[in-house]
């Protein structure tokens, strides 16, 4: 299965990918639209101090202790990818708690967003990683062991 | 000194504030610290002055709310003293300095290339399409022999002094560790060998890294001598004397001690954070029996398995200069324009000395062919070759192969904002600051460049199609393929082409 990976080598900590992901989700076709005075949501989040940055969003794991821990069924694997009926969230951030990797966070509107590799926002391919202008996100299989 | 700033910034930056979502990427992706958001005002506030117009910003701006102009606030020029002119003297005026400057002469000077034309074939003989028939563009670059010769069995001899194969008439010109970044120079060497072509080390030595890609790597051997042991010459597949420097003819390399950080400073064989100043002549060559001496010095050192290149500056009396060479026992001669990039010259050398590359190759063509002596050498060319139409043009007027740099560093995001000198390159290029160069990599640049080489691979395809010529060498010298357009008569005499209509 694809996912995204990130080369930390190659990230400048432009953080390019959190809008890009934030206007991706955001159902606009004009990023300024979409952007301008708004709070961002993304669902990945650049990390890291000075010396070194990096992407961070959803690993989509094998065995997600989130969809186990999540109590109304909202999170779900749909071949492989783990996806959000957000209609379902009732907001009680239990997955926010157990995610090892810190990528789910509470929207605006308290369900829990998180990324859902844009299968199914009509961008076909995650947008983080189409509009990183370093390749330090990529979308690519790489096999399972190597996660 | 005075407190009045005589120069008003080059550049301005235009913000289209109904644009701008305040992702503070242009903040973030400027070195020279041009933009800064002010949280107070919840906007972003731009200091010109620094501005170098390398569109970095530009570039990464997600939604294009930035654009950077030149600036309309004129000085009172006039066609005598124009606003650089002007500018140049307060600067000078203010520091008491050389004017240093990077990239190549931007002086309105003639470019020969535009003023040649191709010919192609119409009615009498057949052009050929590269697409359905073979055509070839692969090229050998070393000494040939002067005849066929045959054993006792009556087989021919094939027993070639040592040559370089590429794969077509391009490739990359020396620049060195130092004046780009590691990156740059893993994106060269992995698009060389990629490509079945070379890349060159220039006077910095060759990064432990890189050992790997030597056979497509030209070493080259500089007067300051930086980098240079048994184990580099070794792993090259060529060994180039740099005599002269196209965008600088007489003097040597200037590497300011600010980009001589660990790895260079290990590289070269020099301290951290010294200046990296090359002698202007080799201290040991005052003349052509000298540059013979280390021709042969290097070849012995190598075991003559590696052609020997020597890179010379086209200047006033090039052909004499070639003819001397290709006497010295060098397998190849590299020509350098005036128009070649630098990381870093004196202004006032950059743009005032040297000669055109496409004058200089005519004459040195020209000139070995008279004296007998032409297949003693390969002949490969530089300073300025844009596009494959040049190479094509060069190929016409006599040379085996070009050098590229510029291109090359073009295709790999230089904006060409001739600020090399000040090490803070923001695409990641000219620069030894491992935040900025990070900003190469060298997946993108090594595919880049093998794209660039690989259209102009097709288009040298398509022209010589046109032409009805099917190989490199039969296109070589063949200046009957190029006509002149504007030029006056010393300038098509010395070319070696009639004008176009003739």
């Amino acid at each position: 299965m694809k996912r995204v990976y990130v080369n930390e080598e190659w990230c400048l900590g432009c953080h390019l990918c959190e809008y890009n992901c934030a206007f991706a989700n955001s159902g606009e076709s004009d990023m300024v639209k979409a952007l301008k005075g708004k709070t961002l949501y993304p669902r990945i989040h650049v990390e890291g101090d000075e010396q070194i940055t990096y992407a961070v969003s959803c690993r989509h794991c094998a065995d997600p202790l989130c969809v186990r821990s999540c109590i109304s069924g909202a999170l779900h694997l749909e071949e492989g990818a783990v996806c959000i009926s957000r209609d379902k969230c009732v907001g009680c951030l239990t997955c926010v708690l157990v995610c090892p990797y810190g990528a789910i966070a509470p929207g605006p509107d308290g369900a829990a967003l998180k990324c859902e590799l844009c299968l199914s926002n009509g961008r076909g391919e995650p947008a983080c990683a189409a509009g990183c202008p370093n390749r330090a996100i990529v979308y690519e299989e790489r096999g399972e062991e190597s996660r | 000194m005075s407190g009045i700033n005589y120069i008003y910034p080059d550049f301005e930056v235009v913000r289209r504030d109904e644009r701008c979502i305040r992702c503070r990427v242009c903040e973030r992706q400027c070195a020279n610290e041009v933009h800064r958001f002010d949280p107070e005002r919840d906007m972003l506030i731009s200091d010109e002055s620094k501005c170098v117009n390398c569109q970095r910003c530009v570039s990464l701006c997600p939604t294009r709310a930035l654009k950077i102009v030149r600036s309309d606030c004129r000085l009172r020029e006039n066609a005598n003293w124009d606003g650089d002119t002007i500018r140049e003297i307060y600067k000078q005026a203010a520091s008491g300095g050389v004017l240093l400057s990077s990239m190549g002469n931007p002086k309105p000077l003639p470019v020969y290339w535009d003023k040649l034309l191709i010919n192609a074939s119409q009615v009498t003989n057949p052009s050929i399409d590269p697409l359905r028939e073979p055509m070839e563009t692969r090229v050998f670059l070393g000494k040939k022999p002067e005849k066929l010769t045959r054993d006792e069995n009556g087989k021919l001899r094939t027993d070639l002094t040592p040559q370089l194969e590429l794969s077509l008439p391009v490739m990359f010109s020396a620049m060195s560790y130092g004046s780009i970044s590691y990156n740059a120079h893993a994106s060269l060497a992995r698009a060389a060998t990629e490509l079945g072509t070379y890349y060159n080390t220039g006077e910095g030595g060759l990064h432990e890294d890189f050992y790997r890609y030597g056979p497509h790597t030209i070493v080259q051997v500089a007067s300051g001598r930086f980098g240079v042991h048994e184990d580099f010459l070794e792993a090259g597949a060529a060994i180039e004397i740099k005599m002269g420097q196209g965008a600088k003819p007489g003097i040597g390399g200037h590497l300011p001690g600010a980009k001589v950080g660990p790895d260079v400073s290990r590289t070269r064989m020099i301290p951290e954070g010294s200046d990296a100043i090359s002698p202007a002549p080799h201290h040991d060559i005052y003349s052509i029996e000298d540059l013979r001496q280390l021709v042969w010095s290097l070849k012995e050192a190598t075991e003559h398995r590696k052609p020997v290149i020597v890179k010379v500056a086209a200047v006033h009396n090039i052909a004499a200069i070639a003819s001397g060479i290709a006497r010295s026992g060098a397998d190849i001669i590299a020509i350098d324009g005036f128009r070649g990039g630098t990381g870093a010259a004196p202004t006032r050398i950059r743009d005032h000395v040297g000669i055109p590359i496409e004058l200089a190759l005519a004459s040195v063509d020209q000139r070995l062919r008279d004296e007998g002596i032409r297949n003693n050498v390969s002949l490969v060319v530089g300073g300025s070759i844009r596009s494959s139409a040049d190479v094509v043009k060069a190929v016409a007027l006599g040379a085996d192969a070009c050098y590229i740099a510029t291109a090359a560093v073009l295709a790999l995001g230089c904006h060409l904002c001739r600020t090399c000198q000040t090490g803070k390159c923001n695409w990641g290029i000219a620069t030894q600051q491992p935040e900025l160069a990070r900003r190469l990599n060298p997946d993108i640049g090594a595919e880049r460049l093998t794209n660039l080489m690989t259209a102009w691979k097709r288009e040298i395809m398509e022209l010589m199609g046109g032409m009805g010529i099917n190989s490199i060498e039969a296109l070589r010298g063949n200046r009957l393929m190029l006509r002149g357009v504007g030029l006056n008569d010393a300038e098509l005499r010395i070319l070696g082409i009639s004008h176009a209509g003739e």
